[in-house]
């Protein structure tokens, strides 16, 4: 029995009409976990009860805590016949299970009904009392954090990095089983929500225990997805990166561990228990054992530490020697090979994190994909899902290998994804692979550290573009060229990868968005016949989509790619490719050459005339884009470079393969055999409209930026106000003589066209920048296809930027100097790492002239609401005289009251409903986030029958939307939180049958529920404390910048 | 290529002031036009936008030249518009108990948006104001808008949203205690000038003043406002009795009864002949109007008299502003009295009675005639 949850049913309001004789509600409450229910009393005609319940009290295990939610479902009594659903609200509970987060749930929930949506508001109250727990064998994983979050968090320091964590559950979709022939639409879409909340609780719990087997304590860059396999069942997989996090608990006590970093830095994590409910068991429980297996850890750690020293030794004398790149070799080797001992132990050294602590990446070799198309066939045994899990290993194993084809032992900013259409499933997987810095993957991190910074002594804005592999012995043709800032190693051409942009990396410019769009007409056939189409298409798909990434790259004049994301998406009759990246401009890789343009014919003078004008057009594009985004790059003459150049030709380097139903694994290298990447030849009308389409991309508007990354390179001043959204569109496309070209630009078009509204609606934000824009692209019917983008607006201050771009070229090559004495510093830079990850201003005045920018619109704001809060008070000074309006008035006050009672920082005092931001990034701009209360993953399915009366598809998704956003806004503010960061929309599948007057949408959405402080309220706090608050944020922002 | 669905959903609810306001006025946000004929110039675009058709709201967009700002496409612009037009349909039912909008949970608006939302919506057209001040806001005057609609100008939707206003805050404050203005102020959250207005129309809707005769044309809007609140300050049953229900609505009878005994001003002879010598012997040399003063004297006095004498009957309490006009304003205006020659006069008029031994209603008098002075000084111009 080590858990008592016990739930309190406070009060309604704004409930819906349920009598239309009284036009009033006899509302009640009943409150299930598990197996066991609870009712509150009948409130009799109202339609803002009040039932000040008892406190409900469920003892459960800790395994039911984990999985299941807590469902409290609203009722409108009824003598005479069955009680109607008003509607109902899922609490998950998971956060109360660690004390580092929430420790109660209180506040306002909408009460959500998947036919009617939301229906008024419940205020509930949620506590739990966990025991010591006894139970030698448990299966439960309490206590173990979980981040959506791709970086270590903002107040967290990681110890280790334990590496790859991954699960799925299937089972059979309620919504295709028997029962669904006779029962209600909404008691199955109930019973899907319960479902895939019941499944989703059990994979956070066994990726739990997985941790723990790994001896972390926390789960980073969490990402779960939903497969809905429709007639073959429901699949819940989740990946994630194992970690042990500890705690920066202030801020004060970790700086005087900067001078003497060593002894005391190692003690921390193991003293301050990091798992509080660990901490609290007995001797002779088990959890007892895992921390007693902490200590030998510690003594190992020493060892291991002693190892690390070699190792930086090694690497020492081989750059100490001066020589680049042969030795260079042996170097790398040994460094592989101490990296792969501490890695070999694990199946797949895979990371989902795309953002990592300073030192972390070493070198990154280039993104790695894989793909596989498969047949779906019904899971006959729901408990043992080989077949999916196999089918996830074996794409995995393909990761591996090509990483390691690469030269690299690990896989960074490793994500998976799946696209299902009728019994057809491609499923995705690609990353960045990359030689680690062994330091953070094994016990006993720190103590290695000092050494380690003198095999650091790679000037830091480049070491991660050097190659990893070997030179002689490349795994595909490569251009490599010396170093354009160190000048010592060799860094390839182009880079590509799918991680956030390494904070210390050396950028010029700014950095744009850059998307590949494709479509290709597919016959439409059955099963295995169609798998094989698919698989055959795959390639050229592929391919293509490369080609065009790597000639807008070119055309921007920019080298290299981050945040890549490819998705291929299938379809009845097409396959579709999206991919997003953001593209900026290295300073450690060469100038990227322009774009030839050959054509077949030369003999032909008009042809030529034509040939050479749309040269021109390029050329002119290039320039125009160098000066959009400020890349000038300095003069650096090729000859004194004078690199031995062993491939000369300019060759791609996307590695990556597809494997088919059938089992042939066909390997796939892109750039054998293929002419000269930019040189575009003109053949015929399909290379020419491809030409064309390159300079349709219409740059954004003046003052937008926009970028798929955390952060906008070349940008570091952001202010405060963002704007998080979602955007929906679905095309319906004309199927009369469908050809690829006409598709192509339809689908162009859309992306385009969806790009211009955004600029548009966001127009008064100017200057303004799009960060992490999220584009998914799904094809739900035949002739439909459905862009759905959600991104966040940052505001940022125009004439800061100018000032630090000026500056930025300059910092950046003074960095290798002064490489020196941020040495000295290093546990500070650790620290820094664990502040938010977005570059302040770097002088005093900045950071003061950017809070007094933010606090300006904020004043004026409160000006303007200013009379309602004066009718606020007046109407309370009224209430007190007249007797007839107290009831109304006093069923409202609890609102903002019960809403503020659990908030640690009121964010925005004078409005009645708590401000709730959100944003996709991991951070805040211009706050510090203090706590992270839990992960929020939740799933809504909405159903109409009268999608005409409800403003049509348009108007039932937008309410649909806005209502996913408003249950999400109010689990955070329950949770006594502020924001949510990382947050995505993970799923949004939308169905209609306008004949029918329906439509479904399904939504899942997840991110981390913070508590933030403005910089500014910080600055007051810490002149308290002098300056321990500010001092390491502002380090950071040195270090980023 | 046609688009199916087009959404845009913000954390922060985005508004557009200027498509809120096309909202409001009620143009289509739909394509195919139901007044394409008053916009029709609008209809025909330049070749960037593509598209012949589209709705009247983006028409008037495009005209007031935010594409040339903005470098925007007509389809960019009706997809906004479109955005705008279904987020205010979902924030109306809220808007319709503005309370509601500040503690649902739906929309993230920061509270000056709220704020600006609910004065907007609960703003009024001056013309349309004056179609229906003093009706009662019944069914069959909301049949009437069609005609209001034509002859004002304004759509027959902004007609709607209007009236429905009107006869909301009606129904809800109708049997509340209390002060008028503080109870609309308390339950719609408007600002304190417009709640002062709406007091006035729930007013003149609730003692249904007669003010569309063709003599009350030159009143605007404000005028009639600005009597009703002196009106409500000193005539109604809340000016005696705070706790009153309808204290605000409804006149105190009783002191409509007790005005017949002001009767005796005008029909005592020697009554009426001190009242004049007192007003003429202190205006002599004041008034640049004197000899016309002293020769209507008995006139206007009577007039204003048998006015107070006469509101015991609904009809004449209706009637009010008629007479007014009709026996003060207009002989005033006929012989071209200053402003403030009215002034000095009426001033002096209701101090003079005063002095009058005879005269027992001093406060009745001072009840009735501290606010006739108001509204007629108001009521005087052209």
């Amino acid at each position: 029995m080590p858990g008592k949850l016990k739930v309190k049913i406070v009060a309604g309001r704004h409930l819906p009409v349920m009598d239309r004789a009284s036009d009033l509600t006899d509302a009640f409450v009943e409150v299930k976990f598990g197996n066991t229910t609870f009712k509150t009393d009948v409130y009799l005609k109202s339609l803002n009860p009040q039932w000040n319940s008892e406190w409900f009290k469920f003892e459960v295990d800790d395994e039911d805590l984990q999985d299941e939610p807590l469902q409290i479902t609203v009722l409108d009594h009824d003598t005479y016949s069955a009680n109607d659903a008003i509607g109902k609200v899922y609490i998950d509970i998971d956060p109360l299970l660690y004390s580092e987060a929430a420790t109660v749930i209180s506040g306002w929930f909408p009460i959500y009904d998947t036919i009617h949506g939301i229906r008024g508001e419940i205020n509930v109250v949620v506590k739990v009392d966990l025991f010591n727990d006894l139970n030698r064998f448990r299966q439960s994983s309490c206590g173990v954090k979980f981040f959506c979050t791709t970086s270590i968090p903002k107040c967290y320091r990681a110890v280790i990095i334990h590496g790859f964590v991954e699960e799925l559950v299937v089972n059979e979709d309620p919504e295709y089983q028997w029962i669904d022939r006779i029962r209600t639409p909404r008691a199955s879409n109930e019973a899907r929500q319960r479902l895939i909340s019941l499944m989703s609780g059990e994979l956070q719990r066994k990726i739990g225990l997985k941790v723990l087997e790994m001896r972390g304590n926390a789960v980073v860059g969490y990402l779960q997805c939903f497969d809905l396999e429709g007639e073959s069942g429901l699949v819940v997989r989740a990946i994630g990166t194992a970690c042990t996090l500890d705690k920066l608990s202030s801020p004060a006590a970790f700086l005087p561990a900067c001078n003497s970093p060593s002894k005391e830095m190692k003690e921390i994590p193991f003293n301050e228990d990091p798992n509080p409910n660990t901490h609290s068991s007995g001797p002779s429980t088990p959890l007892k054992n895992q921390t007693y297996s902490f200590s030998p850890s510690k003594s190992y750690s020493r060892q291991s530490s002693s190892s690390d020293t070699d190792l930086s030794l090694t690497p020492k004398t081989g750059m100490g020697s001066g020589s680049a790149g042969k030795e260079g070799g042996p170097f790398k080797a040994l460094l592989r090979q101490q990296t792969q001992s501490a890695l070999e132990q694990r199946e797949f050294p895979f990371f989902t994190l795309t953002a990592f602590p300073p030192g972390f990446l070493v070198h990154v070799g280039g993104v790695v994909s894989a793909r596989s198309v498969k047949l779906l066939d019904r899971i006959h045994n729901p408990d043992e899902p080989e077949t999916r899990d196999a089918w996830w290993a074996e794409i995995r194993q393909e990761i591996k290998s090509h990483a390691k084809a690469l030269g690299c032992h690990a896989v960074v900013g490793y994500s998976e994804s799946t696209s299902i259409c009728e019994e057809v499933c491609i499923l995705s997987a690609s990353g960045t692979a990359a030689v680690l810095n062994p330091r953070f993957l094994q016990d006993g991190t720190v103590e290695g550290c000092l050494e380690q910074r003198l095999e650091e002594n790679l000037p830091a804005g480049c070491g991660f573009c050097h190659i990893p592999y070997d030179e002689l012995n490349m795994p595909f043709p490569a251009h490599l060229t010396y170093c354009y800032n160190c000048r010592k190693q060799k860094v390839p051409d182009v880079l590509f990868t799918t991680i956030d942009l390494p904070m210390d990396a050396a950028v010029i410019g700014k950095g744009c968005l850059i998307q590949a769009r494709l479509c290709r007409l597919k016959k439409k056939a059955q099963a295995e016949a169609n798998a094989t189409a698919i698989s055959n298409l795959l390639p050229f798909m592929e391919y293509e989509v490369h080609t065009q990434l790597m000639n807008k790259l070119k055309l921007k004049g920019m080298n290299a790619l981050f945040g890549l994301r490819i998705q291929i998406s299938v379809g009845e009759n097409m396959l579709m490719g999206l991919a997003s990246a953001t593209g900026v401009y290295l300073a450690a890789l060469p100038t990227p050459g322009g774009i030839q343009i050959a054509g077949k014919t030369p003999n032909d003078g008009s042809y030529e005339q034509h040939i050479s004008h749309m040269q021109k057009k390029i050329n002119d594009t290039i320039a125009k884009n160098k000066e959009l985004y400020e890349i000038n790059p300095p003069e650096i003459s090729e000859e004194i470079i004078g690199s031995p150049i062993p491939e000369p030709r300019q060759r791609s380097r996307l590695l990556r393969s597809q494997s088919e139903s059938s089992d042939e694994v066909t390997e796939l290298d892109l750039s054998h055999g293929k002419k000269d990447a930019f040189v575009l030849e003109i053949d015929d009308t399909d290379a020419m409209e491809d030409v064309h389409s390159l300079l349709t991309d219409v740059p954004p508007p003046s003052g937008f930026y926009s970028c798929n990354t955390e952060i906008m390179p070349g940008i570091n001043n952001w202010t405060s106000e963002i704007q998080m959204f979602t955007s929906v569109r679905v095309i319906r496309l004309s199927s009369l003589n469908l050809t690829n070209q006409a598709l192509n630009k339809n689908f162009n078009d859309l992306c385009e066209n969806l790009l211009k509204s955004l600029y548009f609606k966001l127009r008064s934000m100017i200057p303004c920048c799009l960060c992490h824009v999220n584009f998914t692209v799904s094809l739900p019917e035949d002739e439909l296809i459905q862009v759905t983008v959600t991104a966040v607006a940052i505001t940022f201050d125009k004439n800061q930027a100018l000032q630090t771009t000026k500056t930025h070229a300059e910092k950046s090559l003074q960095r290798a100097s002064t490489d020196n004495e941020e040495l000295l510093q290093f546990p500070l830079e650790l620290c820094s790492d664990a502040l938010p990850s977005h570059p302040f201003p770097p002088a005093k005045e900045h950071l003061e002239s950017a809070s007094s920018n933010s606090g300006i619109p904020a004043a004026q704001r409160d000006r303007c609401s200013s009379w309602i809060e004066l009718i606020k008070l007046k109407a309370q000074t009224i209430r007190r005289g007249s007797i007839k309006t107290t009831v109304t008035v006093e069923k409202a006050s609890p609102v903002g009251e019960g809403n503020f009672r659990n908030r640690s920082s009121p964010p925005c005092a004078n409005s009645t409903v708590g401000v709730v931001k959100m944003t996709p990034l991991s951070f805040i701009p211009g706050a510090k986030i203090t706590k992270y209360l839990g992960i929020i993953n939740m799933f809504f399915i909405r159903e109409t029958t009268s999608l005409r009366e409800e403003g049509g598809v348009s108007g039932f998704l937008h309410a649909f939307i806005a209502e996913v956003f408003a249950m999400v806004r109010a689990h955070v503010a329950a949770l006594g939180g502020n924001a949510v960061v990382s947050y995505i929309m993970k799923q949004c599948v939308f169905m209609e049958n306008p004949n029918k007057n329906q439509a479904q949408c399904l939504i899942n959405v997840s991110g981390d529920a913070v508590v933030f402080v403005r910089e500014s309220e910080l600055e007051v706090v810490s002149t308290q404390q002098p300056a321990a608050n500010c001092q390491p944020s502002c380090t950071g922002g040195e270090v980023t910048t | 290529m046609t688009s199916e669905l087009d959404i845009f959903v913000g954390n922060t609810t985005l508004i557009d002031e200027d498509v809120y306001r096309l909202w409001l006025d009620g143009y289509s946000g739909l394509w195919g036009t139901v007044c394409g004929c008053r916009f029709g110039g609008a209809v025909v675009l330049d070749g960037r936008a593509g598209r012949a058709r589209m709705s009247d709201a983006v028409a008037l967009r495009v005209r007031s030249g935010i594409l040339e700002q903005t470098g925007a496409t007509a389809a960019v612009l009706q997809s906004d518009t479109m955005d705008h037009y279904r987020t205010f349909q979902m924030l109306e039912r809220l808007l319709h108990a503005p309370p509601k909008l500040l503690h649902q949970l739906i929309f993230q608006i920061p509270p000056s948006r709220q704020a600006l939302l609910i004065e907007r919506y609960y703003a009024f057209d001056e013309a349309f104001v004056r179609e229906v001040l003093g009706k009662k806001l019944s069914k069959g005057t909301k049949k009437d808008l069609d005609d209001i609609s034509t002859k004002t100008g304004i759509t027959l939707k902004s007609c709607r949203r209007q009236f429905d206003n009107f006869k909301r805050v009606f129904k809800v404050v109708e049997e509340m205690r209390g002060s008028l203005v503080d109870n609309i102020q308390q339950h719609f959250l408007l600002s304190d000038r417009l709640a002062r207005d709406y007091a006035a129309i729930v007013f003149f809707a609730n003692n249904r003043f007669e003010t569309g005769k063709k003599k009350l044309q030159y009143l605007s809007f404000g005028d009639f406002a600005f009597c009703a609140e002196l009106m409500i300050q000193n005539w109604t049953l809340g000016a005696v009795d705070p706790q009153a229900d309808d204290m605000d609505m409804d006149l105190d009878k009783e002191f409509l009864q007790d005005l017949k005994e002001l009767k005796v001003l005008v029909a005592d002879k020697d009554l009426l002949d001190l009242h004049k010598s007192l007003v003429c012997t202190a205006l002599r040399g004041k008034l640049g109007v004197f000899s016309e003063m002293e020769a209507n004297f008995k006139n206007l006095s009577r007039g204003l008299v048998n006015v107070a004498a006469k509101l015991t009957h609904n009809k004449d309490v209706r009637d009010l502003f008629v007479d007014l006009v009709e026996k003060f304003v207009e002989p005033c205006r006929s012989d071209h009295w200053p402003l403030n020659d009215v002034r000095l006069f009426l001033n002096q008029y209701s101090a003079s009675v005063h002095s009058l031994d005879g005269f027992r209603h001093q406060a009745l008098w001072d009840r009735y005639m501290g606010t006739l002075r108001g509204c007629l000084l108001r009521l005087c111009h052209d």
